[in-house]
This record gives structure tokens, sequence and C-alpha cells, in this order.
């Protein structure tokens, strides 16, 4: 921030600055907006998310419990007639007409106009939609099942991939070229496509309603490959050459020389693998049938009933989605920009 | 320690010839240079001897074993390459103990090489960092370090030093002949500067287009170079080239007619054919300057440099390249007279071969 100050302050009066500026902000707002709203939206009870007009921050109205009515009634100031100025609680609302009761005299029954009152309004974060996911919902096996395939899945990717680059990169054989580029043209037929072959392999294995059956399919990746390939062209071949007169095997020659000097590519290939493997949802849906099988991705689709939606305990859940990758993402953004300026992928 | 025999080497690409059939020796503990401009298929010829590139015709025997299919590493040589190819995420102990490391040596021997190797090299200061915060000098030893812990029978050496500057190139060069004195290693170093194949080799093989042009001792190719293609690698500056036609031929040498020179008289080719084609060579430190017995020459000077100790005058037509100790009065524009002593002067036939030469 004070660096932006500096660099201001040091060319201070082009208005083409101030324009990328107001600019730049804007875009900022129009893309962390929403996000905001939602992480906002997320602290909301089920009544304050169904308020007219909605409101940014969690306000709802005050409910107050009334001796000898069941459940907490709103409150209301009344700001007309005869009873301007009190605080009364809806029983009943008819029409135009509410009926109403003042929480010190509960037995007299009032009789309102809706337009002479106003909601009495009070800020409370909903924190228990997010302990209620734990509590009332098995977020913890979901988060489990989720973080276990990205985990795995991004492991058996990097080895797998890197092993091919490798292949592809520093072996000369026949066919080399066109195996590499069937690989790169698997990259134009879409995912829905291969949907039902694939479910069929997964199925003949005996993978379907098995975490197994959405990491495998997921572990070779044409993307993966290329960018791990092209990565891999630039290491000098000197020094795989070195390291063949230093006596190394082939396997060493990979993990001990060709892995580490690969690692911004790598970096970069674990960071998409991550989010692809986290935000993935068809795929998982098509294998995963059982709900304890299911990813986060597919309990906020299950949130999402047909008749009713949980709004709160939706939103709650995708905050909760959001957070590892974006964390991820975060501490990370620097080898993503490194590695793909290196990796010749734009 | 170990001898290297190449047997008629060919390398070949697909249909495209690289190495045509090279044969020499190379005797226990000499330093060897391959010398030769670029694309002449040293390094090639080198890298079969590694064993990192394939022989299609041919033997290298190595103390008498045939090589052709042993793998690079239990060759037992040891390769420093011209871009080091230092591992650049390891350390330089890392990068020196790789290869033991491969070999499954105990830690304890491991350590005690590279120490011995490191204190030999002057490195024990930069064991701990990574190729990249060291200079190029470093580097280089680091890259020699690596060779030597290895105790290779042949250390490799694939243009080591044009990566360096000039001043470090002169030190480096010093410290790989002394590293030679010391190990009393077979060396092979490949380069393309004549001037460290002078001043380090034992031996020197010379290579052009695949085919070995002459192989020899350093003053060897200099004063008795085999034909003109060695006469004209050899020396710095080049050797100078008039071509013409033999004219008389005589007990001691032949007498070349050299158009717009004239006549001039040689102590070499006694007994060649008169009127064949020839070209006579004579180095630029052998020319005198004035006119003194035979032999003189006269030209615009169109180029002087002033070294100092050394002065180098060139001449227009004919194009002449002149060594001249001490510093001279003479400017562009001016008239030099020039004189070419029979007995250093070269003469070479239409195919470039060289012709005897008289004592």
């Amino acid at each position: 921030m004070a660096k932006l100050v500096e660099i201001m302050r040091a060319r201070r009066g082009d208005w083409t600055d101030w324009a990328s500026y107001a600019y730049l902000i804007f875009g900022t707002l129009l893309m962390f907006g929403p996000v905001l709203w939602l992480a906002a939206s997320s602290l909301k009870s089920q009544a304050g998310l169904g308020e007219f007009p909605p409101t940014l921050l969690p306000w709802e109205q005050t409910r107050a419990t009334i001796q000898g009515q069941r459940a907490p009634l709103p409150l209301f100031r009344i700001s007309k007639g005869e009873h301007a100025g009190e605080v009364l609680a809806e029983t009943r609302r008819i029409g135009l007409q509410a009926t109403m009761i003042d929480p010190a005299r509960p037995e007299t029954q009032i009789r309102v106009p809706i337009a002479d009152r106003d909601k009495i309004m009070q800020l409370r974060p909903a924190w228990e939609n997010y302990g209620d996911l734990i509590t009332r919902f098995s977020f913890g096996a979901y988060f489990w099942n989720t973080v276990f395939i990205t985990a795995v899945a991004t492991v058996l990717t990097l080895l797998v991939n890197s092993m091919a680059a490798f292949a592809l990169s520093k072996y000369r054989f026949r066919g080399r070229e066109p195996v590499f580029m069937i690989m790169i043209a698997t990259l134009m037929i879409p995912p829905t496509i291969v949907l039902v072959p694939n479910y069929l392999i997964a199925s003949m294995l005996g993978l379907t309603n098995s975490l197994w059956g959405v990491i495998w399919p997921a572990v070779a990746t044409p993307t993966g490959v290329f960018m791990l390939r092209q990565y891999m062209l630039t290491l000098p071949d000197d020094l795989l050459e070195a390291a063949r007169m230093d006596n190394a095997s082939e396997w060493r020659i990979y993990w001990k020389i060709v892995l580490p000097l690969s690692a911004p590519a790598l970096a970069v290939l674990a960071i998409f693998s991550v989010m692809w493997r986290w935000n993935e949802f068809l795929w998982p849906m098509v294998v995963l049938n059982r709900s304890e099988n299911f990813t986060l991705q597919l309990a906020l689709n299950s949130f999402q009933g047909e008749l009713t939606t949980q709004w709160n305990y939706l939103l709650a859940m995708t905050v909760v989605t959001l957070l590892p990758v974006t964390v991820i993402f975060l501490l990370l953004q620097k080898y993503i920009t490194q590695g793909i300026a290196s990796a010749g992928v734009k | 320690m170990a001898t290297l025999n190449l047997q008629g080497l060919v390398k070949r690409y697909g249909n495209f010839g690289v190495i045509h059939g090279v044969s020499f020796d190379i005797a226990d503990g000499e330093f060897v240079v391959f010398v030769g401009p670029s694309g002449c298929g040293k390094s090639t010829l080198l890298r079969m001897i590694c064993g990192l590139e394939t022989v299609t015709e041919g033997q290298i025997l190595i103390d008498g074993q045939v090589m052709n299919d042993v793998p690079s590493a239990q060759r037992g040589l040891a390769l420093v390459f011209q871009s080091y190819a230092l591992y650049p995420h390891m350390t330089v102990y890392q990068n020196m103990a790789f290869g033991l490391e491969n070999l499954g040596t105990p830690k304890a021997e491991i350590a005690a090489r590279v120490g011995e190797a490191a204190r030999m090299l002057r490195l024990d200061d930069y064991m701990q960092r990574k190729p990249t915060a060291l200079s190029g000098g470093q580097r280089q030893r680091v890259a020699i370090g690596r060779a030597i812990v290895r105790e290779p029978r042949v250390f490799l050496f694939d243009e080591p030093l044009s990566n360096l500057d000039a001043e470090l190139r002169v030190g480096m060069r010093a410290e790989i002949a002394q590293l030679h004195r010391r190990l009393k290693t077979t060396m092979i170093y490949v380069t393309h500067d004549q001037v460290e194949a002078m001043t380090m080799a034992d031996k020197i093989v010379v290579l052009r287009a695949g085919t070995v042009e002459q192989v020899g001792a350093p003053l060897d190719l200099y004063n008795h170079p085999a034909n003109q293609f060695v006469a004209g690698f050899i020396g710095s500056p080049r050797m100078n080239f008039l071509t013409g036609r033999i004219s008389a031929s005589g007990a001691d040498g032949v007498a070349v007619d050299v158009p717009g020179v004239g006549t001039i008289r040689t102590h070499a080719g006694a007994g060649a054919t008169i009127g064949q084609e020839a070209t006579i060579g004579i180095r630029p430190e052998h020319i005198r300057p004035g006119p003194a017995d035979g032999n003189n020459v006269s030209g615009e000077v169109v180029n002087v440099e002033q070294l100092g100790g050394l002065s180098y005058i060139r001449l227009g037509s004919p194009d002449i390249t002149i060594q001249l100790s001490g510093q001279t009065g003479l400017g562009v524009g001016d008239r030099a007279e020039i004189n070419l002593p029979a007995e250093a002067i070269h003469v070479f036939d239409a195919d470039g071969l060289a012709m005897a030469r008289a004592g």
C-alpha cells in the first residue's frame, strides 16, 4: 500500500493513472462483491435471508418470547395512532391489519394497521449456520472425502504426468511425436462426451461408489503432461548426461535431477489439480451415489431440495468450500505466475 | 591411468556422416587436445568416447578393452561439460558427491574424497553454496572437482574454458595443466582455440569435417604442418598464403611464380613438376622488414595494429600480414618493403598437401 501511494505521488497528475485505478477498483468490486456478499449472507438466519428489502449485513427482526405464546414473536415499534412509540409483538396478521400484543400485558390484543408500524431490527450473525454444518450434517465426512480425493489425486497426477512428460521431452523413441499429438488431441474432446464410456469402465472395474473412482480417471491430464513437457524441454540435456556419467540410473535422474528442477511447473500443476479436484462436480456426481461418499460439491447440491432450499446452510457451506482453494491460491500465486511464465504456457 | 585407442571410428546420423573413420592412439598419462573449427566433429568424437553417442562403425578401446557397448558410467571416464552442467538445485558438496552416492560409496569415504578435491581446487569455503552463487571460474572448478572425486581413468574436457573471460581463461588453463602434472592421468581436451591447444597439449589432434588432418606434438604441427589446413589453423595470426605456379625446381627447393608478386624461391618441394599449381605459406612472425637477399615484396599498408610489444601490419595487395617485434612508424597508405626468408616458406600442392622441406 505504501508503495502504491509512493508510485501515485511520484506520478501525480496523470489522469490515465487515476482512470486505470478506478477501472481496476471497479473490476475488483465486480469480482469480489458477490463473494463478499456470499460471505456476509452466510451469517444470516433463514428468516434474515427472507427479509425485504435485502440487507448486506446479517440484520434480522428482533423476536421476543412471550408468556402464553409458543414461538418467539417478531417485535414492532408503532409509529402512529394511540399506541405510538410502544413496542408490540405480532401474533397474527390478516390483510392490512395485524393483531398485536404488548409483551408486558400479553392478555390484551391490539389491532394495528400494518402501515403504522416499523420492524425492530438487530444485528445478529447466525454462527450456528456453521456450527450446524458439523453437528447436524456429516460435514466432516464430506470435507474429509474431498480432501482425500484432492490430495491423493494431486500427488498421483504430479507423479504420473511428470513421468510421461520426462519420457516425451528427454527420450528419443519411435512414435514420440504421434503419442504426444494424440495426448494433446484429447484436449479437444469435451468431458461430457466421455462421461458414459468412463462410467462404464469405472463400473466394470468396480470403482463406482468409491473415492478411487473419482481419483483414477483424473490422474492423467493432457494439460499437465503438456505443461510439464514444455518445461522439461528447457532443462539442459547436459545435466542428464552429467548424471548419466555420474552413474545415476534413469530413475535417479528422474527423481533427483528432473523432478526437483521442474518444481515451478510442478507447483503450477499442483495448484491446478487442487482446484480441479476440489471443484469437480459432474464426475463425482455420476460415480458417487451414497451420501457417505459425497464430496463437498455434491453435499452442496443436496442442500438444494426440490421443494425447499436451506439457503443459510447452503451459503455457509459454500463459504467453507471456497476457503481452502482460496488459501492455497493466495499462498502459491507467486509460483503460478512464475511457473506459467517459465513453462511457456499462456 | 589408461591408454586409449580409436580404430576407424565412424558416426552417422541416418545418411549424414559426422565422423569419417578416425583412428589414433593416446598413451597413458598423455594430455591430448582435439582442435578444429566448430562443426568439425571434435565434440561428437569426445561424446563417442564417453558413451553419450553411439558408435556407428569402428572401435573404442580403453586399456585394450572394447568399450563400444559399455554404458558411459562404467567406462571409468569423467567429463567436464562446456556448460559445466552443475546440478543447480544441489550445493557444491552435493554436486561433487552425487556420483559417489550413486555408486553406494560409504558416506565417510565420500566426505574424504570430496574434501580432498575441494582442497586441491580451493573450494573449501564454497561447499554449502549453490552453483548460481558462484563465479564462472568457481563453477568451472566445481565441475572439475566433480570429475576428480570419481578418480577416473581418463579425464575428458569439452571446451571447458569457452564461457570464461579472457583473463580467467589464462588462469584456468594453467590450473588444468598443473592438475595434469599432479594427477598424471590421461586427459582429452576439446577446444576450438589453437592457443589452448598449443599451450597445454602433449599431443594435438587437428580435426576438420570429421577427419583427422594431423596428429602430433604442438611444435611439430607448427613447424611441419602436414597440409594447408593445419598450417592455417595452428598459429596466430594465421599463416599467409599466396597461390601461383611452380616455375623452377631445384635440388634445394622450388621457385613459385605468384601473379602480381613475382617469383618466390623456397627451400621446399624439391623435385616437383614445373608448371604445377602451388601455394606458398609463410607465418607473419617469420616475415622480415626491408629488402634483403631475394623474395622481396612491396605493398601498400592497409591496416596497422600496434600492441606495444608487437605490431601487426597488413598489406593490401598482395594480402599479407606481418608481425613485427616492437613498435612501427608505418601508417596506413605507406608503402612497405618486406622480405620472405626462403627457409621459412612452406609449399603446398594443389590438393593442399605440404611438400617436403629441406632441413
